[in-house]
């Protein structure tokens, strides 16, 4: 067994979903609550995918204009890329665009990009046909997903392939930078099997207690398990 | 006599004054001295007011020493403050403030409830600035009835920031207002203030910026000066004096809402934050009562998990501060300070994880960024914060908040620090003086202040605003630059206050409406010995440097 870590940035405007769906994914939830990032989050992920151990370091940043000094940080050593647009603004789909230049400018080594439309589930509101995501996401070669946080639709699936996307990345390019070594899982610790940082399991606690409350019918949320 | 007793109060309230160090934790420049200096600047625009240039220094002693690694560049002089504070003792018996010092002779101005009603200076409470959803225009009565305004807006007149309404629908408004500045401007004398309709209206220029309150609390000029300051402040730390100079002289009628977007709810929040919580009036930062043992091992934490280039290394619960530690040149402001209370506030983005922001702290470096990797200590109440020149630097901070959250759990700290502010401030009662019902108490060699905490009778918001207004009040008379008053005591039909400042502190007591001036004084002694008394757990004294 082998272990790779890499380091993935989330880009895209503010306000399109960036951080409803890394909450989702690495806390298995979706709270309304979710206040805008501030500068940058950074969130930890592990998982076992096709005999490797794979150590996700994501980087969700705010979108914002002001922010773009950090970018220098957030680029250095980037391995793979979300850039993120909302299905019912056209704007933060044109604004992708701008995303993927300037990752080209920041990063020499071969990244794996994917980009997701989000808000699926707000289909009536719809700006961005889903043959437009998916025709430009090829023609940069890129995997597209559409994606939903508020139902948790094709969340899971993004992760998975962006991960075994990486792995196929550091086995036919071994300098793309990404860091691979020998994993020895029998030395597995139980601790390593907890993915969810404790901070958000405050607010798994958090969003429990507000739907107790609230009597609203809520989607099931498809746990779809990754370890 | 009286002014004989004043000379020694003076000296006694230096050396003496409970919760004084000789090694503050933060800058303890009076502000409203500030204020005034910051002003004069107003008239001659050509003096620089910003860019202290520190953290261009840090960068360029941390090249240096990358140079040459085996000079110690850390060996630069402490900015002197031990020779002026000489032999602090702990011994309580050295506290001569007591019953000898204050006395019913002194010169104690009172006044009484009558005058200040027709001096205008009425009590109203404050309220919370708007939940977004309502919008409101210039013309709604709703709007109209707020008692204070913030506009903020760009020389151009482009709006910028308006506390209620959109700002938007009051570009009349804002045209106006500009009209005005800069026809006083070019008089090479700006406009400061203006009372109409029951409101005081002031004027704040800071090229590019115009800052307006428009206010019928009572508050002084000076007070919404201050608060304007703030606002101004708020602006910095987001985009920095010199980001913010160059996109203005690009493009004069720049929007910047644009760059600004998200800016807003930290504006609100600091807004009502400066409508109820005193450490804006005091320019005080409040410390959270910890045991003094547990804050030192906190304190020695933070220090023995040091990284290069981190400047500060804040820990703060509840809005009140845990420790500090901070690189031997460089001390914060307290305006800064409270800039980072208000960031963790108004957001929860950082309880979900650790973030990596830059943060600008106008006092400290106008022109620049400090790079702050903010993060919540397991799913305690403390919130580290650790701030350094290197934008690249995440990973060394990230490390070196793990040595310290082990540190902190190994030593039961963060158990400690829950405890604390799950009880809260103490009460009035636990001081032990029966006419007492509550009182602010700045220390000033170390910026810091302690309250007990809202107790009855003030337990109901309302009665905590109007308290808050008469504490604006009081302070606001012994601050009056035309005729500072050491000491005043006001007689209302609510309660009584007393105001005293010191050159080493500044206290402000609430008794009892049919409280006499002896009894107060009698009181506000007792209140400074207990102070003493409880000093190591609710000041912080010996912060530790890098
Ligand atoms: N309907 C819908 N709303 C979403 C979805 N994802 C996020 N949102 C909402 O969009 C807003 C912005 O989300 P946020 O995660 O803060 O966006 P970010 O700025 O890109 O990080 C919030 O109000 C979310 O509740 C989604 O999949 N569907
Ligand atoms: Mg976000």
């Amino acid at each position: 067994m082998k272990a790779l870590e890499a380091k993935v940035v989330v880009l895209g405007t503010q306000g399109v979903g960036k951080t409803s769906i890394v909450v989702r994914y690495v806390g298995k939830i979706f709270s309304k609550k979710v206040s805008p990032t501030i500068g940058s989050s950074f969130f930890t992920f592990k998982m076992t995918v096709d005999n490797y151990r794979v150590k996700l370091q994501l980087w969700d940043t705010a979108g914002q204009e002001r922010f773009r000094s950090m970018a220098p940080m957030y680029y250095r050593k980037a391995n793979a890329a979300f850039i993120v647009y909302d299905i019912t603004s056209y704007e933060s789909f044109d604004s992708v665009k701008s995303w993927v230049e300037e990752l080209k400018k920041n990063v020499d080594a071969p990244l794996v990009i994917c980009v997701l439309g989000n808000k699926c589930d707000l289909a009536e509101q719809r700006q961005v046909p889903l043959d437009e995501g998916v025709q430009f996401a090829a023609s940069i070669g890129a995997l597209f997903f559409e994606t939903s946080a508020l139902k948790n639709e094709g969340i899971e699936e993004a992760f998975l392939r962006l991960s075994l996307a990486l792995i196929s990345l550091s086995q036919s390019a071994p300098n793309c930078g990404l860091l691979v070594k020998d994993y020895d899982s029998s030395r597995r610790k139980s601790a390593d099997i907890v993915t969810v940082p404790p901070s958000l399991k405050v607010l798994q606690d958090k969003i429990a207690e507000e739907d107790e409350e609230e009597f609203e019918e809520r989607e099931p949320a498809k746990n779809g398990g990754c370890c | 006599m009286a002014t004989s007793l004043h000379s020694n109060q003076i000296s006694a309230g230096q050396e003496h004054a409970p919760g004084g160090s000789q090694n503050p934790v933060l800058v303890t420049k009076d502000s409203y001295e500030e204020l005034e200096e910051d002003l004069s600047l107003d008239v001659d625009q050509s003096r620089p007011r910003h860019a202290s240039g520190v953290i261009a220094e840090i960068v360029e002693s941390r090249q240096h020493s990358e140079v040459d690694s085996n000079q110690n560049n850390a060996a630069v002089d402490y900015p002197a403050t031990d020779q002026q504070v000489k032999g602090i003792t702990a011994d309580t018996n050295h506290l001569s403030l007591g019953d000898g010092q204050l006395t019913d002779e002194s010169e104690v101005f009172v006044e009484e409830e009558e005058q200040r009603l027709r001096s205008g200076s009425v009590l109203q409470t404050v309220e919370k600035t708007k939940p977004a959803v309502v919008e409101e225009d210039i013309h709604s009565a709703a709007w109209k009835k707020h008692k204070k305004h913030i506009f903020i807006l760009s020389e151009a007149g482009k709006p910028i920031y308006s506390r209620y309404g959109n700002e938007d629908k009051l570009v009349t408004l804002m045209g106006v207002i500009q009209a005005l500045m800069s026809f006083v401007q070019d008089d090479k004398d700006s406009l400061r203030s203006v009372v109409a309709g029951g409101h005081l209206i002031v004027f704040l220029l800071r090229q590019p910026l115009m800052l307006v309150a428009a206010s019928s609390t009572g508050e002084s000029q000076q007070q919404l000066f201050l608060q304007l300051r703030y606002m101004y402040n708020q602006i910095l730390s987001v985009l920095t004096h010199t980001q913010l100079n160059r996109i203005f002289e690009q493009r004069r009628n720049y929007d910047l809402r644009r760059l600004l977007s998200g800016t807003e709810r930290f504006l609100n929040s600091l807004a009502d934050l400066m409508d109820s919580d005193p450490c804006f009036l005091l320019t005080a930062v409040r410390g959270l009562p910890l045991d003094n043992t547990v804050r030192d091992v906190i304190g020695q934490s933070m220090q023995s998990a040091k990284v290069k280039d981190l400047v500060f290394a804040i820990l703060i619960a509840d809005g009140q501060l845990v420790t500090l530690v901070h690189m031997k040149k460089y001390i914060l402001h307290p305006a800064d300070l409270h800039l980072v209370i208000n960031l963790l506030k108004a957001s929860t983005s950082f309880e979900t994880s650790d973030s990596w922001v830059p943060l600008c702290l106008p006092n400290f470096d106008s022109s620049g960024y400090l790079y702050s990797h903010i993060s919540y200590l397991d799913d305690s109440p403390a919130c580290l914060l650790l701030m350094t020149v290197d934008q690249m630097a995440f990973k060394e901070m990230e490390n070196c908040k793990q040595k310290i959250l082990e540190k902190l759990k190994k030593h039961n700290c963060l158990a400690a620090i829950k405890d604390s502010v799950k009880r809260g401030s103490y009460t009035c009662q636990e001081v032990g003086i029966s006419e007492l019902r509550h009182f602010l108490y700045k220390n000033k060699s170390t910026a810091q202040f302690t309250a007990p905490s809202w107790g009855a009778p003030y337990s109901d918001p309302a009665e905590q605003e109007r308290l808050f207004s008469l504490y604006r009040f009081v302070h606001q008379k012994v601050h009056n630059p035309a005729r500072p008053l050491k000491i005043l005591f006001y007689v209302g039909s609510h309660e009584s206050a007393l105001g005293w400042i010191t050159s080493g502190f500044e206290l402000y007591a609430v008794f009892s409406p049919l409280t006499t001036k002896q009894v107060a004084i009698l009181a506000v002694n007792k209140i400074l010995k207990w102070i003493k008394k409880e000093e190591e757990r609710l000041f912080i004294l010996n912060p530790p440097e890098y």
